[in-house]
């Protein structure tokens, strides 16, 4: 047997779409020179080049760009900084040691990291995870496959459509199909509130006139070779489906968008500790995960509303490893931050005391005139007033210096008024 | 009369209340910012949209190339510039901000390409 190709880094990033190359650029700018970007692909820019639609870019860029446009921005800017991206390879596993075990092309290679930063992204929930009853027929698709059929290969999925999830994917989708000569009958929703983003309810359904069926869902699947049809039917509010609500909708596909998982199998690989919640690390401010010197961003660490955000907290989790790198990092006494009533989950895990701090949390319910309280143990600390909070809107909260000044722990709650 | 509508202007998405008679408007409530005052005017007077989609490249590294109307268009053209792109075929390379199609229905928008597109190898 041939010896592993071994080579040492400052960096490995793993994960070439908007998350790797945002953190890759910012590390780069922050003094790391000696750094690689690893990609599974043979491109750059993750999901976004599928992303035809626009929106991209308003935080950042204050333009509505296209998923592709975006994409290209830091796709030419990791060239013109001469960040090293290879493509077509494939990490098996990150040892506690940092060692990046990386299946290429050219063979098993072997980068031994001072620092590694993990952006591999999220994956969709497909049909096994959500245990929809029926066939299995040909015509069911992820709505994210769906987008990559259409909107890259040119092969078009279906004539009569059902979605089921009101994820932004889904809505984004929904009108996708419509423009391309589909029927869709219906966006169906368990929820007694849609997941994604209003702007999406109204550009890709109201617009269009595809009907929203919110606390319903697909409870069986019809068609031997082909879908045929689907049964929908009411759900209670603890989301089960009322018997005799069943009403049957003729189709030839079912679209799914049903949520995103963070893709952490190889975090665990070097024992990096994770949330059961977000599915992602656990980490500071600094987006460091449980394991010294492994950082985690975009939507492997929490998944994002926006590409804007995601390319925000990379650029931190880039200037954060290159400070651990230069041994630059800071040693500080941190305390925990927890998520309580009404709140779904709260980044960063732990913060350091003194300092100023932008806590982003998700709220699990949607409320109109909300507060917020932080709390230090019974103490409030602050309160935040917004006219409206909802699950698909992450909130962003910053606490200045003097609010987190003797602190002993932090908590984010949904006041009852 | 009231017409309820969501702005598309930014990801906060506010829920807007339009009050009218005929296509004046007589206020708007619900908005964050002047975004959702332009928005709420042109829902009334003649909504628009940047149409997004994708046309077709020969020998190319992808079968296709994502396109963009360079402004938004009026609502009630969108089949009618989707019919127009099937018919459209480009040649490989593409670049970013290239002309696809120029001058639509001699609205003085253009549909512009997206993505790069090199030749296949």
């Amino acid at each position: 047997m041939s010896k592993i190709d071994s080579r040492a880094v400052d960096l490995v990033v793993i994960g070439g779409g908007p998350a790797g190359l945002a953190a890759a650029i910012s590390a780069k700018k922050n003094g790391i020179n000696d750094l690689v970007v690893v990609e599974r692909n043979d491109w750059l820019g993750g999901i976004l080049p599928q992303c035809i639609h626009d929106g991209f870019g308003l935080e950042i860029f204050k333009e509505h760009l296209t998923g592709p446009e975006y994409a290209q921005r830091y796709i030419d800017e990791a060239k013109e900084l001469r960040i090293p991206c290879i493509l077509n390879c494939m990490v098996l596993e990150i040892s506690p040691q940092k060692q990046v075990f990386v299946a290429s092309p050219e063979g098993l290679v072997c980068f031994n990291a001072k620092a590694v930063i993990l952006s591999m992204g999220c994956r969709e929930r497909t049909r096994g995870q959500i245990c929809i009853p029926g066939t299995r027929p040909a015509g069911i698709y992820t709505a994210g496959v769906a987008q990559n059929l259409i909107n890259l290969k040119n092969v078009m999925v279906g004539k009569n459509v059902v979605i089921l999830g009101s994820g932004d994917i889904g809505l984004i989708m929904a009108r996708r199909l419509t423009l391309e000569g589909a029927k869709v009958h219906a966006v169906v929703e368990i929820l007694s509130h849609t997941n994604g983003l209003p702007r999406n309810l109204q550009q890709c359904l109201i617009d269009y006139g595809i009907p929203l069926m919110l606390s319903h869902t697909v409870t069986r699947i019809h068609g031997l070779n082909r879908v045929e049809s689907v049964t929908i039917s009411k759900v209670d509010e603890k989301l089960k489906p009322i018997k005799g609500t069943q009403k049957t909708i003729e189709c030839d596909t079912l679209l799914l968008s049903v949520g995103l998982i963070p893709e952490n199998d190889l975090s665990t690989t070097c024992g990096v500790q994770l949330n059961p919640v977000t599915r992602g690390a656990i980490v500071n401010e600094n987006l460091e995960s449980s394991v010294p010197g492994v950082f985690a961003c975009g939507n492997v660490l929490h998944v994002h509303d926006v590409v804007d955000f995601v390319t925000i907290e990379s650029e931190q989790a880039g200037k954060s490893a290159a400070e651990y790198v230069l041994g630059k990092q800071k040693q500080l006494e941190r305390i925990n931050v927890q998520a309580g009533n009404g709140v779904c989950y709260v980044l960063p895990n732990s913060i350091s005391k003194n300092s100023e701090i932008e806590l982003l949390f998700r709220v699990l319910c949607p409320k109109e005139d909300a507060s917020i309280g932080f709390f230090d143990g019974e103490k409030l600390v602050k309160t935040k007033k917004f006219r409206k909070v909802h699950p698909a809107q992450m909130i962003k909260v910053k606490l200045s210096k003097t609010e987190t000044t003797d602190i002993s722990e932090l908590r984010v709650e949904l006041l009852k008024k | 009369m009231k017409t309820e509508m969501i702005c598309i202007g930014c990801p906060m998405g506010c829920y807007l209340t339009v009050e009218c008679d005929g296509k004046t408007i007589k206020n708007v409530e619900g908005n964050r910012c002047k975004i959702g005052l332009d928005y709420a005017q042109k829902e009334i007077i003649n909504p628009e949209r940047t149409l997004t989609s994708t046309v077709k490249v020969k020998s190319g590294h992808l079968p296709l190339v994502s396109v963009r109307t360079n402004q938004p268009i009026s609502k009630s053209r969108i089949f009618d510039v989707m019919e127009l792109l099937a018919k459209v075929e480009v040649q490989a390379p593409v670049k970013i901000g290239d002309e696809i199609v120029p001058n639509i229905f001699d609205s003085g928008v253009s549909v512009v390409a997206t993505k790069n597109i090199s030749k296949k190898k």
